[in-house]
């Protein structure tokens, strides 16, 4: 994947409890950053949660976020996949108009780009696709033909390349 | 090299296990309810001093104190009151201080205190009661979330979520707080945990995985060092807080007179290299004088030792010292290349990075040619001295500069500590009064506290019994937490004050008249309140002193004197601290310098 300028990716691994996603968020957003994209999520051990996080700021910033979320208590392990071979995922639910004559054409797109068509309503369609941000980006663009009601999203997930383990 | 190991082991940092009896307690393993497994902890922690006030969510754990004979409490008049003087407790003794307070606005009036002692790196403990669990998050009557306001003033901190944790989370916060950068740790306890019944089982060690502080420098860096030490023309030791904090005095100061490497030191540091020593030339910045300034400055090797290139001693960063490279030891990571590149970053314990890099030197058998450069510098220490006479100061006024080195010579620096407020008479302070010992000048540094030296002073009493505490006040800073007074004359703990009044918010007001005009807005606070005589009110001894001559008659009663005792010490509105380099400027474009013989050199209209 193609990083944009001043995009950076981190993975911040943290004890699995209240408040220790305020303590990392508040970190970054102190400084003014607008954080693009956050997910969290338990991980294979219980007592731990893994952050993504996205956002735009330059490299010298980067670094010195970088610092201050390691000296967190809370903070395990922090892995930047800003220049490194790596997976992101996202899963984003389009609900978009489809009235009777125009749903077969909708569902078509949808199964082009390999998406779900997950609750069907009298005049709309919901969507569930996942992705690159590209593919996302691509449907988003056919789809809003047909008029998008709503756009939810859970936020970039993101994992290195088994290759940088070997 | 077993030498250096056990002198290692001994570092103040890594010291992060109980100074009490930990499991070996005589309470471990009874039944006691949360109120005094609490107490128990802090005993078990070898806390001797609790500084702190009462209140609705607090009375549980202040009815298990009522039975403790190891805890003594000092009643505050006012929480920031209490963590403030826990934190000079602290700054004082090289101990974790301990702050109580109660919920809502008894822990938002510890904010202040707890955000000065995280700026300057201080360890502290402060606990606060919190509505029970059950009412959390509805508004109940003095709820506050002080976990939230203070997540970015403090090291660490802790929501209580169960009795059982009790014992462990007080470790915890120990160890945190005095290990690695100290600094202070929260902890927030839901009244209902104090009533449950809990096993006392304290804990000796802790089991934090995501907190391992770097102590042991990397050698290749060390090396590295030596290397660039061995080779530089112009190097200076930048000493910061961090020397103090680790009990580095005695390695940095001897690594400068092995290498004849000269000094400056932050406000943090001043006491860890002795004022005595001739290479120290004391504070560099804002009002540094121009010989230390102009060290690092113009130096080409700066290595920095827990010191964190603030503004304030910097000035404008782009035009700060250009020739010169930095090797910059530091424990917390966080610091290198924040503010200045490090062309030799080595993280550790500043006590352990110095005495191996000694070692290195002595290996490599470095004698850097620093003695041009010691030359230069004493020129400048000739030329530009911090005080002369010609500057034309009036006779019958009292000058403050006189006053603070009047001061200096009566003081024993083995047997004294001094504790400033913020603002013109702090750096007065800073420039004029001279220091043998680490922990002996006690300043808000980093947040600039005004209303923290006064209680800071009170709470360095308590723990230096055998030392005599001299606060040295502005006629502001002291009306900020004045009340304090009571704590002092109550518990009997003298303190010796010295209020450098001009009825003024002088710092403000100096600002004023070089930059905005003379146009003294808000900054003037006139002749109230009489200070002798709330003195008296409080039962204290006082005086006021308005002519130069009575100057030294009156220290010299204050330090007689067995209890606390005030002077009001008059000077002049038109008083100005200098030198001072221009705000957001580099440390060249200085106003007010003394050039010898010409008095003051002054580009700005009239001040003196």
């Amino acid at each position: 994947m193609i990083d944009q300028v001043g995009r950076h990716v981190l993975l911040v691994l943290v004890e699995n409890r209240p408040g220790v996603l305020l303590r990392v968020v508040s970190l970054i957003s102190r400084r003014g950053f607008n954080i693009e994209s956050l997910s969290v999520g338990p991980t294979e051990d219980p007592t731990r949660s893994r952050i993504t996080i996205i956002t735009d700021v330059d490299d010298e910033s980067w670094e010195q976020i970088t610092k201050q979320l390691n000296k967190l208590i809370v903070v395990h392990k922090i892995t930047d996949l800003t220049n490194e071979p790596s997976i992101e995922r996202e899963l984003v639910l389009f609900k978009v108009n489809a009235p009777a004559e125009k749903r077969s054409e909708v569902i078509e797109i949808a199964n082009l780009f390999r998406a779900s068509i997950v609750d069907v309503g009298k005049s709309s369609l919901t969507i569930e696709a996942t992705g690159s941000q590209d593919k996302m980006e691509g449907l988003e663009d056919l789809l809003r033909a047909y008029g998008i009601k709503e756009i939810t999203r859970t936020g970039k997930i993101a994992t290195a390349r088994n290759s940088k383990d070997v | 090299m077993a030498d250096e190991k056990k002198q290692q082991k001994g570092t103040v940092a890594i010291a992060g296990a109980p100074r009490g009896l930990g499991s070996k307690n005589p309470k471990q393993g009874q039944t006691m309810t949360g109120a005094q497994a609490l107490i128990a902890s802090l005993e078990a922690e070898g806390v001797e001093v609790i500084f702190g006030y009462p209140g609705g969510q607090t009375i549980k754990m202040y009815d298990a104190l009522y039975d403790s004979t190891q805890l003594r409490h000092v009643l505050a008049r006012h929480e920031q009151g209490a963590v403030h003087e826990a934190d000079g407790y602290a700054r004082a003794t090289g101990r974790v201080g301990v702050a109580f307070a109660t919920s809502g606005p008894g822990a938002t009036n510890t904010v202040t205190g707890i955000a000065t002692a995280y700026m300057d790196s201080i360890p502290l403990v402060v606990i606060t009661g919190q509505v029970p669990r059950a009412m959390v998050g509805s508004d109940s009557f003095q709820e506050s979330d002080i976990v939230g306001m203070t997540m970015s003033v403090v090291k660490h901190s802790y929501l209580m979520q169960s009795s059982e944790n009790i014992a462990r989370t007080v470790r915890e916060a120990f160890h945190i707080a005095k290990t690695g950068r100290p600094g202070p740790v929260l902890i927030d306890v839901p009244s209902d945990l104090l009533d449950e019944e809990v096993l006392f089982e304290y804990p000796d060690d802790v089991n934090i995985p995501s907190y391992r502080p770097t102590y042991r420098g990397n050698v290749k860096q060390t090396k590295a060092a030596a290397r660039l030490i061995a080779d530089a023309k112009r190097p200076v030791l930048y000493v910061g807080g961090g020397v103090v904090s680790s009990g580095a005095s005695a390695e940095v100061t001897e690594l400068a007179r092995s290498m004849r490497i000269p000094v400056v030191t932050t406000l943090m540091a001043k006491g860890a290299v002795p004022s005595s020593e001739p290479l120290n030339l004391g504070l560099a910045g804002m009002h540094g004088s121009r010989y230390a300034s102009w060290a690092l400055d113009k130096s080409d090797l700066i290595i920095a030792c827990g010191a964190r290139f603030s503004d304030r001693v910097t000035g404008d960063i782009n035009s700060f010292a250009p020739e010169a490279k930095v090797i910059h030891i530091d424990i917390d990571p966080v610091e290198i290349d924040k503010v200045r590149e490090a062309q030799v970053p080595i993280v550790g314990d500043v006590k352990r990075v110095v005495t191996s890099l000694t070692l290195e030197l002595e290996k490599i058998d470095a004698h850097p040619d620093t003695q041009a450069w010691i030359e230069l510098i004493g020129e400048w220490r000739k030329q530009f001295p911090l005080y002369d006479e010609s500057v034309g100061d009036l006779p019958d006024e009292v000058v403050p500069e006189i006053a603070m080195m009047k001061l200096s010579e009566l003081l024993d620096p083995e047997a004294s500590i001094v504790v400033t407020e913020v603002g013109q008479h702090q750096m007065w302070a800073a420039q004029f009064i001279e220091r043998e010992l680490p922990r002996t000048f006690l300043s808000s540094g980093g947040l600039g506290t005004m209303g923290f030296g006064f209680p800071a002073a009170v709470g360095a009493a308590f723990g230096c019994p055998d030392k005599t505490i001299v606060c040295i006040a502005g006629d502001g800073s002291f009306q900020m937490n004045m009340q304090e007074m009571a704590t002092a004359a109550i518990n009997d703990v003298p303190v010796k004050v010295v209020i450098v009044d001009n009825r003024a918010l002088g710092m403000v007001r100096q600002w004023q008249t070089l930059f905005y005009n003379k146009r003294y807005s808000a900054s003037e606070l006139d002749s109230v309140p009489d200070f002798v005589k709330i003195a008296d009110a409080y039962g204290w001894k006082a005086e006021r002193v308005e002519r130069p001559e009575d100057v030294v008659p009156a220290i010299k009663r204050m330090l007689s004197d067995e209890g606390s005792y005030l002077i009001d010490l008059v000077i002049s509105r038109d008083q100005n601290v200098y030198p001072m380099v221009r705000p957001g400027k580099g440390l060249d474009d200085v106003i007010g310098v003394i050039d010898s013989g010409e008095g003051r050199t002054m580009e700005e209209g009239g001040a003196r």
